[in-house]
C-alpha cells in the first residue's frame, strides 16, 4: 500500500491531528492552566494555515470519492485564512467567558470538525461524500450556536438552526435520490455523462439546490439567518456568515458548472429570479434592523444575492469573479463582525444606537468598521468595489443588463443602510458613549489582518489573474 | 424485488411520506413533533434509495450504502436536536413553539 497517496488529504489529516492533540491537551493540562489551550490552538492552526499553501498534485482518492486540484486547494486555503482570523478575534471571548467554565476545548473541537466537513464537502467526488461533508459541517455549528447554555436565546438559535438544517438536508437528499434514479450513479463524473433535462432530473436538481440554498441563505430559505445570528455567540454568527457560506458557494459553483452544466438552460431562469428576490429582500429587511447582528445577517443575505450574478454566467469569468468576491467578502465581513464582537465583549452593547459617538472614544475601531462597511457596500478605493465590479462585468458580458441594473439599484439601497451605521459612529452625538477600551493583542492582530486584506486585495491585480488561471478547470 | 408490486407504487408511497413530513414540519406546534416530521422526510429518501437500487440498478450497491449512511447521520442529527431541546426545556419548561420564540422579525 502506498501511503504517499494520503498526502493528497494533507489538509484533512493535519486538521484532524490538531483536533486530537487538543483533545489530549484537554485531558492532561491542569484545570487552572486551560487558558493556554487557546494559545496552543491558535498557534497550531496558524501552522496548519501556513503549511496549507504548499503545492499539491491533482488527483483523486477512494475510487473518485475524494478529489483535489489546484482550485479546490485554493478554496481550502481561503477557508483556512478565514478561520484563522476568526480564531484570533474570538480568543478574548474564549479566555474571558468560556475557559473558566472549562469548555474552551469543546469550542475548538466543534469548530474544527465543522471545518473538516467543509474540506470533504468541497473535495467530494460523489454525492455520498458530499452529503456526509454537508452534515459534518452543519451539525457542529448547531451545537456551537447553542454553546452558551445558560442563555435562552442561544438555545433558541441552536434549535432553529438544527431544525432548518435537517429539513434542508432531507429535501436535498430526496433530490439526490431522484438524480440517482435517472442517472444510475452517485459519482459526479458518471452522472455528467448521462444527465439530460428530463422531468425527474430537473425536479431532483431543484430539490437538491434547495439544500445548498439554505446554507447560502438564498431567499426562500433565509428565514433562519437573522434569528440564528442574533442568538448565537458572535464568533459563531461570524463563522456561519463567512466560512460556512463561502464553502457552500464553492461547492455549489463546482456542481452547477460541472455536473449540472447540461441543465443550464433550466437553472438560468431559476437563478435569475432567486438572485433578484435575494438582493431585494436582504436589502429591504436590513433597512429596519437595529441590532447589529441582525443587520449584518440581512446584509449577508443581500451579498449572497450578488454572488448569484456570477453564478448565472456559467463561464470561467463567472467562476473567477465569484471566488474573488467571496475572498473579499470574507475579509470585509470578518472585520465588521470583529468590531461588533470587540464592543459586545467589553460593554455588552449590540444595538446601532449604542454606537453613537463611537469615533470620539474609539477612533481605531470606528475606522475598521468604516472600511469594512465601505467594502461591503462597494465604495471605490477598497476591495469590495472591485469584487462587485467584476461580478457585474461578468453578468453584463452574458447580456443580463436588466439583472445588472437591478443589482446596481440594490447597491444603492445597501449604501443607505451601511451609511446609517457610519453616521451613528461619526456624526451622531451621545451623552454616554461607549468608553474607550484597548483590545488584547489577538483581537488587534485579527482586525489588522482584515484591514490589510480589505485594502490590498482590491489593488493587487496578480491575485485576480491567479484566480482566473486556476478557474480554468471548470470548463 | 417484491412480487406484484411495481416501483411506481413504492415511489408513490415515499413521495406521500415526504410531503407528510414537509407538511408536518410547517404546521406542527411542538418541537418533538417537528423532529418526527424530519425523520419522515429522511426515511422517505432512505426508502427511495433502496427501492431505486433494487428495482433499477440491482448490480450495484450504491443506493443501499447511501441509505445506511443516511440512517447513521439522521441518528446523530436527532441526538443533537434532542440535546438542544432538553437544554431549552430546562430553561423555559416547555417544548411548544409559542413559548420558545422570543426572536421575531
Amino acid at each position: 500500500m502506498n501511503f504517499s497517496n494520503f498526502l493528497l488529504m494533507r489538509h484533512e489529516i493535519l486538521l484532524l491531528a490538531i483536533t486530537l492533540l487538543l483533545l489530549v491537551g484537554e485531558i492532561f493540562i491542569h484545570k487552572n492552566k486551560k487558558g493556554s489551550l487557546v494559545h496552543l490552538a491558535i498557534f497550531l492552526f496558524g501552522i496548519h494555515t501556513a503549511v496549507g499553501f504548499l503545492q499539491i498534485e491533482e488527483s483523486s482518492l477512494f475510487g473518485g470519492m475524494f478529489r483535489t486540484n489546484n482550485m479546490i486547494h485554493f478554496f481550502k486555503n481561503v477557508l483556512n485564512i478565514g478561520v484563522f482570523i476568526l480564531l484570533l478575534q474570538s480568543a478574548e471571548w474564549l479566555q474571558e467567558k468560556i475557559v473558566n467554565q472549562d469548555r474552551g476545548t469543546e469550542f475548538f473541537i466543534l469548530l474544527f470538525s465543522s471545518l473538516l466537513g467543509m474540506y470533504f464537502m468541497i473535495s467530494s467526488g460523489d454525492f455520498l461524500m458530499f452529503y456526509i461533508g454537508l452534515e459534518l459541517s452543519t451539525l457542529p455549528v448547531a451545537a456551537l450556536a447553542a454553546f452558551e447554555t445558560s442563555k435562552r436565546i442561544s438555545s433558541e438559535s441552536g434549535i432553529k438552526l438544527i431544525l432548518s438544517a435537517a429539513l434542508a438536508s432531507g429535501v436535498s437528499l430526496f433530490g439526490i435520490s431522484m438524480l440517482y434514479a435517472t442517472s444510475g450513479s452517485i459519482y459526479f463524473n458518471e452522472i455528467v455523462e448521462v444527465i439530460s433535462a428530463s422531468n425527474l432530473t430537473v425536479l431532483g436538481f431543484f430539490l437538491f439546490f434547495a439544500g445548498l440554498a439554505f446554507k447560502i441563505s438564498l431567499v426562500p430559505f433565509h428565514f433562519w439567518t437573522a434569528d440564528v445570528y442574533e442568538g448565537a455567540p458572535i464568533s459563531v454568527a461570524s463563522y456561519l456568515s463567512v466560512i460556512s457560506k463561502g464553502a457552500a458557494v464553492f461547492i455549489l459553483m463546482i456542481l452547477m458548472f460541472t455536473i449540472f452544466k447540461p441543465l443550464m438552460h433550466v437553472w438560468e431562469n431559476m437563478v435569475y429570479v432567486v438572485a433578484i428576490a435575494t438582493m431585494f429582500i436582504g436589502n429591504l429587511f436590513a433597512l429596519r434592523q437595529q441590532n447589529m447582528k441582525r443587520f449584518l445577517a440581512f446584509s449577508s443575505i443581500a451579498q449572497a444575492g450578488f454572488i448569484l450574478l456570477g453564478l448565472i454566467t456559467g463561464t470561467q469569468l463567472g467562476v473567477a469573479t465569484i471566488v474573488y468576491f467571496v475572498l473579499i467578502y470574507i475579509f470585509s465581513n470578518l472585520a465588521a463582525f470583529g468590531v461588533v464582537q470587540a464592543i459586545s465583549l467589553k460593554t455588552g452593547k449590540e444595538n446601532m444606537d449604542d454606537y453613537n459617538g463611537l469615533y470620539r472614544t474609539n477612533p481605531n475601531l470606528s475606522l475598521v468598521m468604516m472600511l469594512a462597511l465601505f467594502s461591503l457596500a462597494g465604495i471605490p478605493p477598497v476591495a469590495g468595489f472591485f469584487g462587485k465590479f467584476f461580478l457585474f462585468t461578468a453578468a453584463a458580458s452574458k447580456g443580463y443588463y436588466l439583472l445588472v441594473f437591478l443589482a446596481v439599484v440594490n447597491v444603492t439601497i445597501s449604501l443607505y443602510y451601511y451609511l446609517l451605521v457610519i453616521r451613528a459612529m461619526f456624526i451622531r452625538k451621545n451623552e454616554n458613549p461607549i468608553p474607550f477600551f484597548k483590545n488584547k493583542l489577538y483581537m488587534r492582530l485579527g482586525l489588522l489582518i482584515t484591514v490589510v486584506g480589505i485594502l490590498v486585495l482590491g489593488l493587487y491585480s496578480p491575485l485576480y489573474d491567479y484566480i482566473y488561471e486556476l478557474s480554468s478547470f471548470l470548463n | 424485488m417484491i412480487a406484484g408490486i411495481s416501483i411506481y407504487e413504492i415511489l408513490t408511497v415515499t413521495s406521500i411520506l415526504f410531503f407528510i413530513g414537509v407538511y408536518g414540519f410547517l404546521t406542527r406546534k411542538n418541537l418533538i413533533s417537528i423532529l418526527m416530521s424530519i425523520e419522515l422526510i429522511l426515511n422517505a429518501s432512505v426508502i427511495n434509495f433502496v427501492v431505486i437500487n433494487k428495482y433499477l440498478y440491482p448490480d450495484m450497491l450504491q443506493g443501499v450504502v447511501f441509505s445506511i449512511f443516511i440512517i447513521a447521520v439522521a441518528a446523530a442529527e436527532t441526538a443533537l436536536a434532542v440535546a438542544i431541546i432538553i437544554n431549552l426545556y430546562r430553561q423555559i419548561a416547555s417544548v411548544e413553539i409559542k413559548d420558545t420564540e422570543i426572536m421575531k422579525y
